[in-house]
């Protein structure tokens, strides 16, 4: 997506850049399933299908936008899935006490920046690893859930409503929801950034070496802080996007959700060391996670545990073909 | 004033002064706020009361912590004990159910056999990960946290499957000598991990490997060995920590079992003053860890606080376990108090990571 002229080979012969080669493959697995899926199931080839992945995986896309920036540093957030929840349990309690849904968007859009902001600057000043500093912001905001409320709250707020039952569609009769384009936009922006601003440059940069980033003179430690920010703020939008979706907020919502998400990433391609990656793959990852989880749908008679199963898989052959291509290279 | 210091200050010093305070300032906070803590009391020959409760409910997180310590040692991590747990109960459960006499003890042992070496192998698949083919240890370990519940899941076919075996039962309930046989169980497994590590140069290996793992090959050590074995010995102490657990209830939920306990393991490790670094390790630190995470998880269901806010008391002793430990915050906290304690030379130990 950025810089494919880079490594183009010179002598004509139409060469493989080996970084895409881990998107490449998402992509050709992606066009297997739906093939198999369409090949099984006629309704599968309905394009409202594929709609629907995106509107039920719309959250997840956000906060793997987010996760894709850590990870290019060759950090990784832990917290993501519990910020989420606490974002749309903020949301339910904030909007039960009476409080017009603006501000509730603005405090909810805040808290979770903040809470990264935190986490990088634990990271950046006292050389804690990002792990276990993550760890400790996803206990916190689990915590938060339970504390706000014990049990599911239920939001009836026009503007929620609104947002979660509008339908954008062709006349056709398919749709998507809103927080598809929400999705699609944040999606649109965090690629331009990755790919062309200063910033993105630099987030490249400490993934590839921090070392030699830093000797550079880059601005390591305010990149390093600003994208556990930017994890933050993907994860509170996701929390919203998540909160249109169940138009509730519940404390145990989103448990494991991160697994999900760094599955995602590196699903896409991403390596997890850092410094390789694009938005684009990450988007490709989800629609990887969405549609196995279709195909089992559809098929009925797999239970959902086979999810888990085949993603913990897939997660390994595509960890396996990173490294070989690492191997390879070297 | 001075000379109090000086006195103190070599017990302060010693890495197990801080985690030993924090477990004792827990107990008096916990005698204050209900004068009958501490309370133990004899029943039927054995021994009752909420400090003996503590013992027997951290034996499964201390077995786990011991696994998870060797393998933050290598510089490791091993996010799938949880998983770990929650499939060596399900085929445990799984076989005693389906035998006709749960209360055999042959059944019960052929279980357990099973259910260990089923755990083993998934061990050895973590090790081949890491130590073979040389994926990071977090997302090594990860793949198979994420695919271990579904496996759980799939044992069990989704249900919670109950027993009703008298042997199984002892596992977590049991008593010997007046105490709860968990006790026993935990007890001899850390000094069985002890005795291999601390009287044998295994331990030196493994703080090596963790130290640096190309190093310690060139220096004559398998390092991918030793990693290897780590993920091994760690996916047996989860095992048995899955029996435990399984046994407590009598029953085996795929979903539920084990849930979070490795966060509680490495909250454990971490506490007990071995950095995550690896490097170093420090098993009684582990335990002491491992108590004072149950001390805490038990003060908060006694406060009637629900299991998962005290999520966010958790969340407040890493950070603050951490910032202790961050060579860089006690730099900073020093240098305001205008100690003349040589910082600079603590917070540039900075380590090369080679993967193995």
């Amino acid at each position: 997506m950025s810089s494919t002229s880079l490594t183009t080979g010179r002598t004509g012969r139409p060469s493989l850049p080996r970084r895409h080669v881990p998107v490449l493959a998402t992509l050709a697995l992606l066009l297997v399933m739906y093939g198999i899926g369409v090949s099984q199931y006629r309704a599968f080839s309905n394009i409202q299908v594929v709609f629907n992945v995106f509107i039920d995986n719309g959250f997840l896309l956000v906060v793997a936008v987010g996760m894709t920036f850590v990870i290019l540093t060759g950090g990784i957030d832990l917290s993501v899935g519990s910020v989420a929840a606490m974002t749309a349990m903020v949301s339910a309690a904030l909007l039960q006490d009476g409080l017009p849904a603006a501000l509730v968007l603005v405090i909810a859009l805040l808290i979770g920046p903040a809470l990264g902001l935190l986490m990088g600057c634990a990271i950046h000043f006292f050389d804690i690893q990002p792990f276990i500093v993550t760890l400790a912001g996803m206990f916190f905001a689990r915590g938060m859930c339970t504390f706000i409320s014990d049990a599911s709250i239920p939001i009836t707020d026009g503007f929620w409503t609104a947002m979660s039952q509008e339908r954008i569609g062709n006349p056709a009769g398919n749709f998507v929801s809103i927080s598809v384009l929400i999705a699609f936009a944040v999606v649109l922006v965090a690629a331009y950034v990755l790919a062309y601003t200063r910033f993105g440059r630099t987030v490249y940069a400490i993934g590839g070496n921090s070392h030699s980033a830093l000797l550079m003179g880059l601005p390591v430690g305010r990149t390093r802080i600003a994208v556990y920010t930017v994890s933050g703020l993907c994860s509170a939008i996701g929390g919203i996007l998540l909160s249109f979706y169940t138009l509730s907020g519940a404390p145990l919502i989103a448990i494991g959700m991160e697994l999900d998400v760094i599955a995602a990433v590196v699903i896409g391609g991403t390596v997890l060391t850092g410094g390789s990656g694009y938005v684009f793959g990450t988007v490709l990852g989800v629609l990887v996670l969405g549609v196995i989880q279709t195909l089992i749908t559809f098929d009925g008679s797999l239970n959902s545990w086979w999810t888990k199963i085949v993603i913990g898989g897939l997660l390994f052959a595509f960890i396996l073909l990173q490294r070989l291509i690492g191997i390879r290279f070297k | 004033m001075k000379l109090l210091a000086d006195r103190v200050r070599p017990l302060t010093g010693h890495r197990l002064f801080w985690p030993a305070l924090v477990l004792v300032l827990m107990i008096v906070a916990n005698t204050i706020y209900r004068p009958g803590f501490l309370a133990v009391e004899v029943k039927d020959g054995h021994l009752y009361g909420t400090p003996i409760d503590i013992l027997r409910l951290s034996a499964p997180l201390i077995l786990v912590a011991l696994g998870m310590t060797l393998v933050i040692a290598t510089g490791g991590i091993d996010l799938s004990v949880g998983s770990l747990c929650a499939i060596s109960g399900a085929i445990a459960c799984l076989h005693i159910s389906r035998s006709p006499d749960q209360n055999s003890l042959s059944t019960v042992f052929t279980a357990l056999a099973l259910a260990l070496g089923a755990a083993l192998v998934l061990g050895m698949w973590n090790g081949v990960l890491v130590a073979v083919i040389g994926i990071q240890p977090i997302i090594a370990t990860l793949i198979l946290m994420v695919a271990g519940r579904g496996l759980a899941q799939l044992t069990t076919e989704g249900q919670i499957i109950t027993i009703n075996s008298g042997p199984y039962r002892a596992i977590g309930l049991g008593h010997f000598l007046t105490l709860p046989l968990a006790i026993f169980i935990a007890l001899a497994a850390a000094l069985l991990v002890a005795a291999f590590t601390r009287r044998t140069a295994l331990g030196l290996i493994v703080e090596s490997v963790g130290g640096n793992a190309e190093a310690s090959r060139l220096a004559g050590i398998r390092s991918r060995r030793v990693i290897f074995l780590v993920y091994v010995v760690s996916a047996a102490c989860a095992a048995l920590a899955g029996f435990m657990i399984t046994a407590n209830v009598s029953s085996a939920d795929g979903n539920a079992a084990g849930l979070w306990i490795e966060l509680d393991a490495i909250l454990a490790v971490v506490i007990g003053g071995t950095s995550l670094a690896g490097g170093r390790f420090s098993l009684s630190g582990t335990v002491l860890g491992a108590l004072i995470i149950q001390t805490l998880t038990t003060t908060v269901y006694a406060m009637d606080i629900s299991p998962q806010t005290s999520l966010l008391f958790k969340a407040v002793v890493v950070i603050a376990v951490c910032l202790i430990q961050s060579p860089g915050f006690r730099a900073r906290f020093r240098r305001r108090h205008g100690g003349a304690v040589p910082g600079p030379a603590a917070s540039q130990r900075e380590k090369e990571q080679v993967p193995a």
